[in-house]
């Protein structure tokens, strides 16, 4: 692995969120440098959605501070949103329109001149394996295509960070494995740094370069997925096993029916 | 390893900003919000031609009928002189007043996050959006105004007139398509939000001067319709499509009035506009 001399694109520093009584995020410091992915792993509620709309700028920190691309997130959310690219959990394209279209608001969002839009665009399609769907109302794409158009949505604006929440819930294996190709390309070709939710320890396992296993708002346990199964010194040990030890069998009830409300719901949209 | 990327092809190329290109960058943001809800009208422009039924109701079959019975007194002009300014605002009211709920299933499905991470300032996303609601406030007046055509009914129809209502139609749109924004951001659910717009609707629209002037309403009731935004709103089409006498207001009072509640509108919206994400 090479070792990333750039300064970190990513920096929390006691990054902390509550809400009334509950602590959804627990002084939470880390780093993430450019071309490098960055995995949040944890049981539902643990944090990590929180945490990522925060970094995005959607939510504001009780507590602590970050840095992204260089700005502060809550000084200069304005910077930030700027330069960071976001695929939520929920579905953020609109089905009502075409894919083209979902781009086109996108860019102008963005700012990006008209002239320069439609290019753009024709190129994000092309690099998700769009460019054939462009026209076609995304009432009638597929789970996996919804997401690629999203990836490519948050793309437009040439991001310096992208965050991806639960990047792959609900998709099929096949559709998984191409967005995890997609993301690889991204990392590969561009150095965006990413920053990624997930709760399947083989896509962290698979993707990610350093993984933050977060419990009740804290990190655990963080390290390169090798090194965190090293760590629990048995062998053939997996992120699955790392994950038991440090989150417990034990599943956080708060939220728990509201998550996988939600999850069920987007899992359904998505088929 | 990868062989390294390219210097062209490296997403890390975030796009300049300067300072006069601020104004145009706002602009181009709202023309991209109205851009795209036009786009989306196109797809599917069933609630148009749906919300065409409720004005011709109105016009043809109340209108007529209180026409023939002489019961309401509009001094110089005939009933339906004096009711279709009335309409055509009930109607901006009636399609403006239930525009939140787009808000409230993009917040369910997650779509408004991809507002909200846009560097576009919630002030736009609300005025844009607010504007944009204006494309079905003017599809209503078009129908009003077609049908009075039909109906006979004789209206000042010249170019400036004709601006003027195009003006009026928007800022009403905007305003009451704003505070059903307001509404939105601040209850969660779509049964809840439904609640509420009917709740108001009825009020705004008998506490006004839509249908009826206000000299004939009992006196407690008055105030309550010199408050209310759809009296400017009807008093501004009145001033611009009826030949003479029955208004309340000089125009510039009544448009002055529609954008200044408009833009306090979209202020408080855009305050609350941020609650959609979380």
């Amino acid at each position: 692995m090479v070792a990333s001399s750039a300064a970190p694109v990513v920096v929390a520093e006691e990054l902390t969120r509550t809400f009334g009584d509950l602590t959804a995020v627990d002084r939470l410091t880390f780093a993430v440098p450019r071309d490098q992915v960055f995995g949040l792993i944890g049981p539902n509620g643990a944090g990590k959605t929180t945490t990522i709309k925060m970094l995005t700028t959607l939510l504001h920190p009780s507590d602590g501070h970050a840095r992204v691309a260089g700005y502060d997130i809550a000084k200069e959310p304005g910077e930030v949103r700027r330069r960071i690219g976001y695929v939520p959990q929920l579905i953020s394209a609109d089905a009502q329109v075409t894919g083209y279209e979902n781009l086109w608001v996108v860019g102008g969002l963005y700012g990006i001149p008209r002239a320069e839009r439609g290019p753009r665009i024709r190129e994000a399609l092309e690099l998700l394996g769009l460019a054939a769907f462009g026209d076609e109302l995304v009432r009638n794409y597929s789970g996996g295509m919804i997401r690629r158009l999203e990836i490519a949505s948050a793309l437009l604006h040439r991001p310096e960070v992208l965050f991806l929440d639960e990047p792959t819930v609900g998709l099929d294996p096949v559709a998984r494995e191409a967005v995890w190709e997609q993301i690889d390309l991204l990392k590969r070709r561009f150095g965006t740094a990413i920053v990624l939710t997930t709760h399947y320890m083989e896509e962290a396992d698979r993707l990610c370069e350093r993984v933050g296993v977060m419990h009740q708002g804290k990190f655990v346990a963080v390290g390169s997925p090798a090194e965190l199964k090293a760590g629990l010194g048995q062998p053939g040990a997996t992120l699955q096993d790392v994950f038991r030890r440090y989150a417990g069998e034990e599943v956080e009830l708060s939220g728990a029916y509201r998550e996988a409300g939600r999850t069920r719901r987007v899992a359904a949209r998505l088929e | 390893m990868s062989p390294p990327a390219s210097s062209e092809s490296r997403l890390v190329a975030p796009l300049a900003r300067t300072g006069s290109g601020e104004i145009a960058e706002v602009v181009g943001q709202v023309a991209t919000i109205v851009g795209y809800e036009a786009r989306k009208l196109r797809h599917d422009p069933t609630e148009l031609l749906l919300r065409a039924i409720q004005p011709a109701l109105w016009l043809v079959v109340f209108g007529s009928a209180f026409t023939a019975i002489h019961a309401i007194p509009t001094g110089a002009l005939t009933y339906l002189q004096f009711l279709t300014p009335g309409i055509l605002a009930q109607s901006v009211l009636f399609i403006a007043i239930f525009y939140g709920i787009a808000s409230i299933r993009e917040r369910e499905l997650g779509i408004i996050i991809k507002f909200l991470v846009s560097p576009a300032r919630r002030a736009i996303l609300v005025g844009g959006r607010a504007l944009s609601a204006s494309l079905r406030g003017l599809s209503q007046a078009v129908v009003v105004l077609l049908l009075a055509t039909a109906l006979s009914v004789h209206l000042r129809i010249t170019v400036p007139s004709v601006a003027g209502v195009i003006v009026a139609v928007i800022l009403g749109s905007a305003l009451f398509s704003t505070l059903s924004m307001v509404i939105a951001s601040l209850v969660r659910t779509q049964e809840r939000f439904l609640g509420i717009g009917q709740l108001l609707t009825m009020p705004l629209f008998f506490a006004s001067n839509a249908i009826y002037p206000i000299t004939i309403m009992p006196r407690w009731l008055r105030p309550f319709a010199y408050a209310n935004p759809l009296t400017y709103l009807v008093d501004a089409l009145r001033n611009l499509t009826t030949p003479q006498g029955t208004v309340l207001f000089p125009l510039w009072v009544d448009l002055t009035v529609l954008l200044g509640v408009t833009l306090g509108l979209i202020l408080l919206c855009a305050g609350l506009y941020p609650r959609m994400a979380q």
